[in-house]
């Protein structure tokens, strides 16, 4: 006679550490496998899409970096592209540089973190890269400080260019980092690449299908795991993308190692943008001249930006005034959970905290 | 084992605080504001451009057709200190300030008035937006790719 089994539900968070934040999965087992998973977002709902309609177009620049803080300067490039757009402002050259090289050094600090979590998502027994990460992440902070005077919250780009020049001493840090970096990324490969746990924790585990990732909607490094070679600073270029040459990662099965693998390729491909932007820097001014209120004409704009964990877009509707009558984010790290529980199914518990790890959520832009 | 001794003999980055003190950078945008009062005109256009409505100026009428401060209070406990009230000012008459440590054991203390604020020797500003103090201010340590710490 077969043992009687019965379902039993189980709470993962949203306090528990490996949720990112204040994530919620309400996961059904069937013994240890998960046959149901129900992720529940809000705890941590503050409400920006609305708060915008209650400031101007300038004062919502430091909200905007509390969406994805992990990332905030691409935050703040998405939002500022957005209303130039809008408003049709034309950015300095300089300023443009600038922009570019503070996005692509962002996303090398986001994939750190993002790489390192997971991995500490995957086990005690590869905790060393977090703490090998959070190294060369400080050296990046340390940038950004200099820069902006904060090393979280940055508030430092502007409608119409950046608020700053960089520091003289800016360029020769990044230019050692820029040089220094390839180094270190082999030295991660060489620690996981063969690492034996990783290989069993990950390989083939919460694979997300080709077809699947497309009709989820997801983006960024998720959605090129599977194998679809969609960029969009290739795809539908914004700012001076189109100038530098750089390749985009792809993998083709889709499973939790292919999302940590092309994140360390992109992480290469950045120190290579970064690496041409900084000799092509030209000198001039950072900041266009720009009303002290943006006013908008009448209409309505998306702006979509490639940022670290995909596409962030914004949408804004104008009346004119100095203030967006509507505005929407579309946040990268909230459209790539539409497919967890389809990814999730049939794994066990350690496996659906590798899986989450692996999509590399940040709960400030998923409840926004 | 020459890994250990490796790392054994690399220079310590750990910062011993509140006995050893990195230099901030040169912009920091400390949890403080400052204010000059000699350069304010009252126009408020602070209290406008702040995001969050965290500070409250009263003005009042003097003689000679003038204006004055009558009252100035800044919440300093809902500021995320984003610096566009620097930004805004016409007259360079506000600042971010230097001091990082801000603990206070209540929040109403947070919420500081006009003597308070003011730029003293005790109360510095920032170089954020204001190059006349980034010029005086030294140079930040680099946590990582600092020569040599500072104290």
């Amino acid at each position: 006679m077969a043992l009687r089994t019965e379902p039993i539900v189980l709470n993962i968070g949203p306090q528990h550490p490996s949720t990112h934040g204040v994530f919620r999965m309400r996961v059904t087992f069937d013994g240890e496998v998960i046959v149901g998973l129900d992720p529940v977002f809000g705890y941590l709902h503050r409400g920006f899409d609305k708060l915008a309609e209650s400031r101007t177009y300038t004062q919502f620049i430091p909200l905007t970096d509390r969406l994805d803080y992990l990332a905030s300067m691409s935050n703040n490039f998405a939002y500022c592209l957005a209303v130039e757009r809008l408003a049709g402002i034309e950015v300095p050259e300089r300023a443009e540089y600038i922009r570019v090289i503070m996005a692509e050094a962002m996303r090398i600090s986001s994939h750190l973190m993002a790489v390192g979590f997971f991995l500490n998502d995957c086990g005690a027994s590869v905790y060393t890269p977090l703490i090998y990460m959070y190294r060369e992440r400080e050296k990046l902070l340390d940038l950004f400080d200099m820069v902006s005077g904060q090393r979280l919250t940055y508030n430092y780009m502007r409608i119409g260019g950046v608020s700053h020049d960089l520091p003289p001493e800016f360029l020769p840090a990044l230019r050692k980092f820029v040089q220094e970096m390839p180094a270190f990324i082999d030295e991660y490969d060489q620690l996981l690449a063969e690492n034996e746990v990783l290989l069993a924790r990950t390989k083939g585990v919460g694979i997300l299908p080709r077809e699947l990732a497309i009709n989820a909607s997801a983006s960024g490094p998720v959605l090129r795991a599977s194998g679809v070679e969609w960029d969009l600073r290739k795809k539908d270029p914004y700012s001076i993308y189109a100038r530098f040459a750089f390749d985009i990662p792809t993998a083709e099965t889709g499973d939790s190692y292919d999302r940590y693998w092309v994140r360390m390729q992109e992480m290469r491909q950045s120190v290579r943008i970064l690496e041409q932007a900084l000799a092509q820097l030209p000198e001039g001014p950072v900041r266009a001249e720009v009303p002290h209120l943006v006013r908008p004409p009448r209409g309505e704009v998306y702006s979509r930006i490639e940022a670290p964990k995909g596409e962030l877009g914004f949408y804004i509707v104008s009346d004119g005034s100095v203030a967006p009558y509507r505005l929407h984010v579309r946040g990268p790290s909230f459209i790539n959970l539409t497919a967890l529980r389809e990814m999730c199914l049939g794994w066990k518990l350690a496996d659906a905290i590798a899986i989450l790890g692996s999509l590399d959520i940040v709960m400030g832009e998923v409840d926004r | 084992m020459a890994l250990v001794i490796r790392h054994a003999f690399r220079p310590i980055i750990t910062t011993q605080y509140p006995e050893e003190r990195l230099v901030p950078s040169k912009r920091i945008r400390a949890p403080q504001l400052v204010w000059e009062e000699e350069r304010c005109t009252v126009c408020a256009t602070c209290a406008k451009a702040c995001p969050q409505g965290n500070i409250t100026i009263v003005s009042e009428s003097l003689p000679g057709n003038k204006y004055g401060m009558k009252h100035l209070e800044i919440d300093h406990g809902r500021c995320m200190f984003c610096g566009l009230c620097v930004e805004a000012c016409p007259f360079d008459a506000i600042h971010l300030g230097r001091d990082y440590e801000q603990a206070t054991y209540r929040r109403s203390q947070l919420v500081l008035t006009r003597d308070e604020v003011r730029l003293s020797e005790k109360r510095k500003a920032s170089g954020y937006f204001r190059p006349r103090f980034e010029a005086e201010m030294p140079p930040q340590t680099l946590l990582v790719y600092g020569e040599k710490k500072g104290k």
